[in-house]
């Protein structure tokens, strides 16, 4: 169904291991996302999905293994590199500014990319004004793109529950990212809402060809929509492939639907 | 508006650009959000866009004589799309955009349609899927890219490329627009418009430049409107009176056309443009009383005393104010008060701020919604018409409106009643025929001229006509009273927490009830009450909301026995139906009117139910989703019986 070329390897993770104390989040963990793809890990509830989400942008630091992106080792990275470096992602329990509208809540996307001082933005001089008006123009776009030109001016805090969660694809997709991570974009929405999320981050990945990575539990979505899926359970990585390979897979069935002792 | 005495040179559409496109060249003829900033297109922009569509589509083979489908939301560039095929001798033919693509089938294919012009991928999507079933179909256009990158199929294009297409095309053949619109006559067919389709199949209905010409002509002048106006476009285009009001009236009066954003953006872009002249069907204005009520329900108590108050003082002297008629000082002054506190406030929020002119047409007007906005001060009146008359058959004159007429004869236009009460029309906006149907024109339009309407109705002693019903539907109960079920219906649907009613009884010994609750204003309701709901099947059942409804259906039955040929109509039992009818279902039009006899076929059951006594029936309904899927809705619903009144009573 589409035009985009699955590239090159991006990002490659070698042996993660995250311990929070004595409790192992991620042992020993290894996986790759190429450009242009969409890769997806699921698991089980507690098996390590958000934390491993959260060790890519730098939110975590894994006491082991490497990562590499875009050709460029790291061990530790502060969040704000990664999305200086193109990573942005949303959260499983929606982070929005709740008492400002759409339109501030996606511009807060663009901050990486300003470049007016403070000073001259808080007077409103110089470039500040000129670069509001690009960047304003940015953000009707993506408006206009996940179909959110209703509720422009509503404040966050007042929609429903799926619209929050397209306000913050909006956000992310605001800073024009390279990898977009997704922590459960379709958590407690319902068929409806998830077909048009669906939608949204396959045109997401078509159009802007951003490379996608996405934590999800609704298993048929996860199947429908992606390139790749890795599973994990209990912080180990039980299955890698494409969506046919991993269903076939006995260890991911047995960790789903549990096995007969 | 143009000079009367060069009408004649201004005979047909492309002809009236051609002359708005000379003498107000930078005023603006068209307006689009793009981007959440007002995008504007002059009068001259508009003809040179319509220019170079037009031989765009003369490259791809469009030809003197040639349907072409226009398909989507209200967008400049699809009006512009009318006026290029206009120019070349072609039909328009506008589609319902929220028809499945098997409901698109019977028009596309009636029409012959050969070259389509969509919005969106959505609309190329459908026309893909039906490919098979019209192989005559040879181009495909489209107006939004979004999504369309990878449709490489030869016999798509971009609404862009057309146009550089046409450009060049143009350089070329400088003389050969020209030429296309000099060949234009008035009696060419301007627009084929599609009928419902009530009943059977839809027809399309030939409608030439004269037609629309004169009709937009009488209402302009009736109304004194101008080229300074500013409309919203947004009912849907394959719709009469969206083609009267913004594609006819616009392009004879010079006006501007204001196209919304998005479907649910209309509320906000009607605040900011701001309209000076309005045209919508009575659910529009319903929907925006409603919301206002409930708005005011959760203001502070001061503000809601202050609405009660000088909304009582509108009620009282609102509507005579607006009619010029005489009025007390006190009611006067306090009317400026209230004008100043409330309905200035009021009509901003709702975006009337600026109208003059506000029609509605359709379907019958709640006289209390019909009296709100009046007598807050906007001139809202009623029109009648139909697909085949261009929707201009009767106008309310300003200062001379009665909530149960619909108005005079409007300038032009001759109508009477045939002997069995049916209206029948005659005028120069009468159709020309229904396509390739010559039979149901014969049908349609007698002996001397007039257009067989359908509806039944009569003149009042102020010459003022009034509806019935459709004659078809006038029936008799068993004890040969007279039935007129839209009437009742009607009266039902008046109330907020109604939205749609079918009611029962020709050639039966009393009249029962389908009801449809309005989600929006009983789920208010039941949320102040602190009754929970999980939808809108669970709602519907319960107890609470039956009382609701009972005692709406009491009111309507008080009312009916009031009028003493129609005392045998009241409602005796009713049910509230598990889900909403729905035209995805085929159970309503796209125009949203009930399809009576496939409603009574698909519940049958229910009417058995109804009928029998029963106390609740249990149903199953399969329903449809808007991407075709199918599911299952079921429940058990109970009856309930209503109070109803002794005939005679009132009378003696």
């Amino acid at each position: 169904m589409s035009g985009r070329k699955i590239g090159d390897v991006i990002l490659e993770l070698q042996n993660i291991s995250l311990r929070f104390g004595g409790v192992k989040a991620l042992t020993g963990i290894s996986f790759d996302v190429r450009e242009h793809e969409v890769r997806a890990i699921i698991g089980p509830n507690g098996a390590g999905k958000s934390s491993m989400l959260n060790v890519i942008n730098g939110v975590y630091h894994p006491q082991e293994g490497r990562i590499n992106f875009r050709g460029e080792e790291r061990r530790k990275m502060e969040p704000h590199r990664a999305a200086m470096q193109g990573i942005a992602r949303t959260f499983q329990n929606i982070a929005l500014f709740k008492g400002m509208t759409v339109l501030d809540n996606v511009m807060t996307g663009r901050i990486t990319k300003m470049k007016a001082n403070f000073l001259e933005q808080a007077i409103r001089i110089g470039r500040a004004g000129r670069e509001e008006i690009l960047h304003r123009k940015k953000v009707e776009e993506i408006i206009d793109f996940l179909e959110i030109q209703h509720i422009r001016k509503t404040p966050v805090g007042r929609l429903p529950y799926g619209l929050q969660k397209r306000v913050e694809l909006a956000r992310a997709l605001a800073a024009e990212p390279s990898m977009l991570l997704l922590d459960e974009p379709m958590a407690g929405m319902n068929v409806e809402e998830k077909q048009d999320m669906c939608r949204f981050i396959l045109d997401v990945n078509d159009q802007f060809g951003t490379t996608i990575v996405l934590i999800e539990h609704d298993m048929g979505v996860v199947m429908d929509i992606s390139d790749r899926v890795v599973v994990l359970d209990y912080g180990r990585k039980i299955g890698d492939g494409t969506p046919d390979e991993v269903r076939g897979n006995p260890e991911v069935i047995s960790a789903y639907l549990g096995v007969a002792h | 508006m143009p000079e009367m005495a060069s009408s004649r040179a201004l005979d047909t559409f492309p002809r009236l650009l051609s002359y708005h496109a000379q003498v107000r060249g930078d005023r603006p003829a068209m307006r689009e959000k793009d981007l959440g900033i007002w995008q504007t297109w002059t009068w001259g922009e508009v003809a040179g866009h319509v220019g170079a569509l037009a031989c765009g589509l003369a490259e791809l083979g469009f030809k003197r004589g040639d349907n072409l489908a226009v398909i989507g939301d209200n967008r400049p560039r699809l009006y512009m799309t009318m006026a290029a095929v206009q120019c070349l001798g072609g039909v328009p033919v506008p589609l319902y955009q929220d028809a499945v693509a098997n409901e698109m089938l019977f028009v596309l294919q009636d029409a012959g349609i050969r070259f389509a012009l969509v919005e969106d991928q959505e609309q190329v999507d459908k026309l893909l899927e039906l490919q098979e079933q019209m192989p005559q179909l040879a181009h495909v256009v489209y107006d939004d890219p979004r999504g369309m990158r990878h449709y490489n199929q030869p016999f798509i294009h971009d609404i862009r490329e057309l146009m550089a297409m046409g450009r060049i095309h143009n350089q070329n053949h400088p003389d050969f627009l020209a030429d296309e619109i000099a060949l234009g006559a008035a009696d060419d067919i301007g627009v084929m418009l599609y009928t419902s389709g009530t009943t059977g199949k839809p027809k399309g209905v030939c409608l030439t430049h004269n037609a629309f010409i004169s009709a937009a002509r009488g209402g302009v002048e009736f109304d004194r409107l101008t080229a300074d106006e500013d409309i919203l476009s947004y009912l849907p285009m394959a719709w009469v009176g969206d083609h009267l009001f913004s594609f006819a009236q616009a392009m004879l009066a010079g006006f501007t056309i204001n196209c919304p954003e998005s479907g649910e953006t209309v509320m906000t872009d009607l605040r900011e443009i701001g309209p000076t002249y309005y045209f919508a069907p009575p659910r529009v204005f319903e929907n925006l009383l409603t919301q206002v009520m409930i708005r005011m329900e959760d203001a502070s108590a001061l503000k809601q005393r202050m609405f009660r108050y000088f909304m009582a003082v509108a009620r009282r002297s609102g509507a005579e104010i607006l009619d010029g008629k005489p009025v007390s000082f006190a009611d006067r002054l306090l009317y400026t008060l209230g004008n100043f506190f409330i309905y200035g406030p009021l009509k901003n929020v709702l975006g009337m701020s600026r109208i003059r002119v506000a029609y509605t047409a359709g379907a019958a007007i709640g006289p209390d919604l019909f009296r709100f906005y009046r007598s807050i001060g906007i001139n809202l009146k009623q029109l009648y018409g139909q697909t085949e008359t261009c929707a201009y058959v009767c106008l309310q004159p300003d200062g001379e409106i009665k909530f149960d007429s619909v108005g005079k004869p409007a300038p032009g236009v001759e109508v009477k009643i045939s002997g069995n009460g049916e209206i029948l029309v005659k005028g120069p906006m009468l159709l020309k025929g229904y396509y390739k149907r010559p039979d149901a024109t014969a049908e349609a339009i007698d002996a001397d001229g007039y257009f067989m309407t359908g509806d039944a109705g009569f003149f009042d002693d102020d010459g003022h006509l009034k509806i019935i019903d459709r004659a078809k539907d006038v029936g008799k109960l068993a004890n040969g009273a007279m039935y007129a079920p839209n009437y009742i219906e009607n009266k039902l649907k008046f109330f907020q927490h109604v939205k749609e009613a079918v009611v029962f009884g020709d050639r039966r010994d009393r009249v029962c009830a389908f009801i449809n609750i309005d989600i929006g204003a009983v789920g208010n309701w039941a949320e102040r009450r602190g009754i929970a709901y999980s939808g809108y099947t669970d709602l519907a059942a319960k107890q609470e909301v039956y009382g609701l409804i009972q005692e709406c259906v009491e009111k309507v039955n008080a009312e009916l026995v009031s009028e003493d040929t129609l005392a045998d109509s009241q409602v005796h039992r009713f049910l509230i139906l598990h889900k909403e009818l729905d035209p995805d279902d085929d159970e309503l039009t796209r125009t949203r009117k009930v399809r009576r006899g496939f409603v009574a076929e698909k519940y049958a059951l229910l009417i058995e139910a109804l009928y029998a006594g029963r106390k609740s029936q249990f149903i199953e309904t399969q329903v449809k989703f808007e991407d075709g899927r199918t599911g299952k809705v079921a429940a058990d619903l109970q009856i309930r019986d209503v109070k109803t009144y002794p005939a005679g009573r009132l009378a003696a």
